[in-house]
């Protein structure tokens, strides 16, 4: 049964929809007698199982902060099922990356109500969650009046569940003890190499097995093929520049942004391990990369491997996907699971998990977790898996549907199994801790500058970690 | 009525009011000045608040830890090797990009001086610049020096750069931003000081070209002491303008590569709206403010003294 039809006959269940309607729409749905009579009995039951009433904040408007992206297209695209099921009006805001979160931080830091719900990363909540912008939405998940029983929250992936709650405590583990569920997952991705299979096979090449060999590969390319530059990372001065290939590299070469000792931060990207990794990322740079990398975000570097203008990009699983439908280069997409490493055993990829969170300052939240609950249930993130690009989704029922698989396998050959080999490796690998973004900012600012040879990698990092320390101390986080 | 009836009457009553009473203006003058008022208000109230602010440790992420500090943001900022670098970019940016505007935008001016159809259109055309918001104008240039397909990029190519970087490197950086800057600023220049050559009166040069002056001379001490005032009042729009920087380097760079265009506007805007450390963004756009007043304050009062020796006051 698709999600059209299962909504459909939820509608009638949940008495918003008249009879003759509800036959109106499943003729134009090609259903005969047999099969509307069988799925209307099927949604009846659901909807008595249920035991919800989707219409308690009837003429509530809700209104949403969204980033430009395909998770929230899908969304938008089906957002009129979830009005007519809740009675409740939804408009939003959408704004792109570059300036988003700039948007998201000035509407929670002025305590302004004007959104209900936003679009976050889970790094994100490590600054917004402690400073009281945010709910703690355990208080809605364990709540079992105010949330539907066929909400499966177990079902969501449970690293995703773990890596969007935290305790607040800078260097504390997410997902640990006292931790407060500050988001919903809605999609996530996971940083892998994703590679344009004709150019690779035209130089003679297969896919990258570790960073030395992608080193070698790209600088080739490079040199040899006209119009094409090896490997697409990004480079732009912020903290985006870090958290993808750059931090899964990283730490399949055993390095750490922070150490732990005894509660008290400190910052480790100095490492030898570290640094290894660095002047091994500078040469890729250098011999393989985009001449202008330090203006490089991640729309740059999709655009470039979809356009045929780079071979491989090292970045999420999700921007190669993409790359597969409507682009000059469809069809062309290879995904790799990558461990930079050649001693690792496997992947290390870092995760981004945009999810879903409700401001504190929001005055409809019921409302709006109604709709929390709606956009991550399993039904809403099927229709996004596969009727648009909401991938990689989070909840596991999703992974297990066979629409979803089928699409895979036939539509996206090697994803799958990019997945599943990346998979068991993949999760947060940043020490979650308030002032992420200025960290961040400056590591992306430090890598330009040894990418352009104002400061030698050991040196440059060094300096670095020295004024994190600063910081750190500045902001009370370490002694 | 007789003068002596005025004074006795100064108001101007009738005599047949019994008792003379001098009437105040009521309202009116306070009414008057209430727009004003409120434009003052509305100026300083967000001053006298970041003036706070700067003075607090004040960070939204750590609503517990806010406190007041004194010149801690202060002491702080000038013991940081970043800040002397915004300083150090922010005053060569200033400088380079006013310099450059002024000899292009004087040029221009002297070009079209003269009335004529070829000047008046091409009047029309300088204006288009201005015509762009500044950072579509940066976006522009950021597609057009895009290494693999800018056009720019393929025409130093062609005169023999094949792998300048543009604003992508540290080396070329401030030149690309510069050059984006004078696109667009330049004209505003030209305009300005066209004007005022078109408003200097004809006679001390056409008494000149009778005596059979020398054009340098009629240049340098007739001219260009006629129109210092109008240099002066551009040089000071686009001081204050180019210090406050922010629109086209954000776009182009966001303040890199590194710390290389990293100038006060965006290390501010970075610090309350990324880091959201509002604390040390008040101190950073005091500085640039107590910057920016100093050099007004220069420029008025040397614009003031010209005028009164143009006037032949001083």
């Amino acid at each position: 049964m698709g999600s059209l039809e299962k909504s459909l006959f939820d509608a009638f269940a949940a008495r918003r929809l008249g009879r003759r309607e509800l036959l109106d729409r499943a003729a134009k749905l090609g259903l005969g007698v047999a099969a509307t009579s069988a799925l209307l009995n099927a949604a009846q039951s659901r909807a008595m199982a249920a035991d919800y009433d989707w219409m308690a904040n009837k003429g509530t408007n809700l209104h949403l902060l969204l980033n430009k992206h395909p998770y929230a297209d899908a969304m938008i695209a089906n957002l009129t099922h979830f009005e007519a099921m809740t009675g409740i009006k939804v408009t939003y805001d959408v704004f792109p990356e570059d300036v988003y979160f700039d948007k998201v931080t000035a509407a929670l830091s002025s305590k302004s109500s004007q959104y209900d719900v936003f679009m976050t990363g889970a790094y994100q909540t490590w600054q917004y969650g402690p400073a009281g912008w945010l709910v703690d939405l355990n208080e809605f998940i364990n709540d079992s009046s105010k949330t539907a029983p066929t909400y499966d929250w177990a079902d969501i992936l449970p690293n995703l569940r773990s890596s969007t709650s935290w305790s607040g405590k800078p260097g504390e583990a997410l997902g640990g003890p006292g931790a407060k569920q500050w988001a919903l997952p809605w999609g996530f991705e996971i940083n892998d190499v994703s590679y344009n299979k004709k150019i690779l096979a035209a130089a003679g090449m297969s896919p990258p097995k570790n960073l030395p060999d992608l080193i070698d590969k790209a600088g080739t390319i490079s040199s040899k093929v006209p119009g094409v530059y090896g490997i697409g990372v990004r480079g732009s001065r912020s903290w985006a520049t870090i958290h993808a290939g750059y931090l899964s590299g990283f730490t399949n070469y055993g390095a750490k942004d922070f150490s732990t000792d005894g509660g008290n931060l400190k910052p480790t990207m100095n490492s030898a391990e570290g640094k290894a990794f660095t002047k091994l990322w500078v040469e890729m740079l250098h011999k393989g990369g985009p001449k202008n990398w330090t203006q490089y975000t991640w729309y740059e570097v999709g655009n470039d491997l979809g356009a045929g203008a780079s071979a491989m990009i090292y970045d999420a699983d999700i921007l190669g996907f993409f790359q597969e439908t409507d682009t000059k280069e469809a069809g062309n997409i290879g995904f790799e699971a990558f461990a930079a490493n050649p001693d690792a055993k496997s992947a290390t990829p870092n995760v981004w998990i945009w999810s879903l969170a409700m401001s504190a300052f929001s005055g409809k939240r019921d409302a709006a977790w109604q709709f929390m609950q709606w956009a991550s249930g399993t039904e809403q993130l099927i229709y996004g898996a596969t009727k648009a690009n909401q991938v990689d989704p989070v909840r596991q029922s999703v992974w297990n549907d066979p629409d979803f698989k089928t699409r895979l396998t036939t539509s996206y050959p090697g994803f799958l199994e990019q997945f599943d080999s990346a998979a068991p490796g993949a999760k947060i690998y940043f020490t979650p801790q308030p002032l992420f973004f200025n960290l961040t900012t400056d590591w992306a600012a430090s890598l330009q500058e040894m990418y352009s040879g104002q400061i030698p990698v050991d040196e440059g990092l060094d300096k670095l970690a020295q004024n994190i320390t600063s910081q750190l101390q500045d902001a009370g986080i370490s002694n | 009525m007789s003068a002596a009836d005025l004074a006795a009457h100064p108001a101007g009553g009738s005599a047949g009011e019994g008792v003379s009473r001098k009437r105040g203006p009521g309202l009116l003058p306070y009414l008057l000045a209430l727009p004003s008022l409120l434009v003052c208000a509305g100026i300083l109230v967000p001053f006298v608040t970041a003036v706070f602010y700067s003075l607090e440790r004040y960070n939204l992420a750590f609503p517990q830890a806010r406190k007041f500090i004194w010149f801690g943001n202060y002491i702080k900022l000038l013991n940081n090797a970043d800040f002397w670098n915004t300083v150090r970019v922010s005053m060569t940016y200033t400088v380079l990009t006013v310099g450059v505007e002024l000899l292009l935008g004087l040029g221009i001016a002297l070009l079209l001086w003269r009335r004529s159809w070829v000047t008046n259109l091409l009047n029309v055309l300088l204006i288009l610049p201005l015509m762009v918001a500044p950072a579509i104008a940066s976006l522009m240039w950021k597609l057009m020096t895009n290494s693999d397909f800018g056009v720019l990029s393929y025409l130093v190519s062609v005169i023999g750069f094949p792998n300048f970087r543009w604003a992508t490197a540290p080396g070329s950086a401030m030149f690309t931003v510069v050059l984006v800057d004078v696109w667009v600023y330049t004209p505003f220049i030209a305009i300005l000081l066209l004007a005022g050559l078109r408003g200097l009166p004809s006679q001390p040069f056409e008494a000149a070209e009778l005596d059979g002056v020398p054009q340098t001379f009629v240049f340098f001490r007739i001219l260009l002491p006629m129109l210092a005032p109008y240099i002066l009042t551009a040089t000071l729009f686009r001081m204050l303008d180019s210090i406050q920087q922010f629109d086209i380097i954000y776009a182009m760079t966001q303040g890199g590569p590194g710390n290389t265009l990293m100038v006060f506007q965006i290390q501010a805007y970075l610090q309350a709206f990324t880091f959201t450390n509002i604390g040390r963004s008040s101190a950073i756009l005091m500085v640039l403010w107590a910057i920016t007043y100093a050099l007004s304050k220069y420029f008025m009062s040397t614009w003031t003294r010209l005028r009164e020796r143009a006037h032949g006051l001083a």
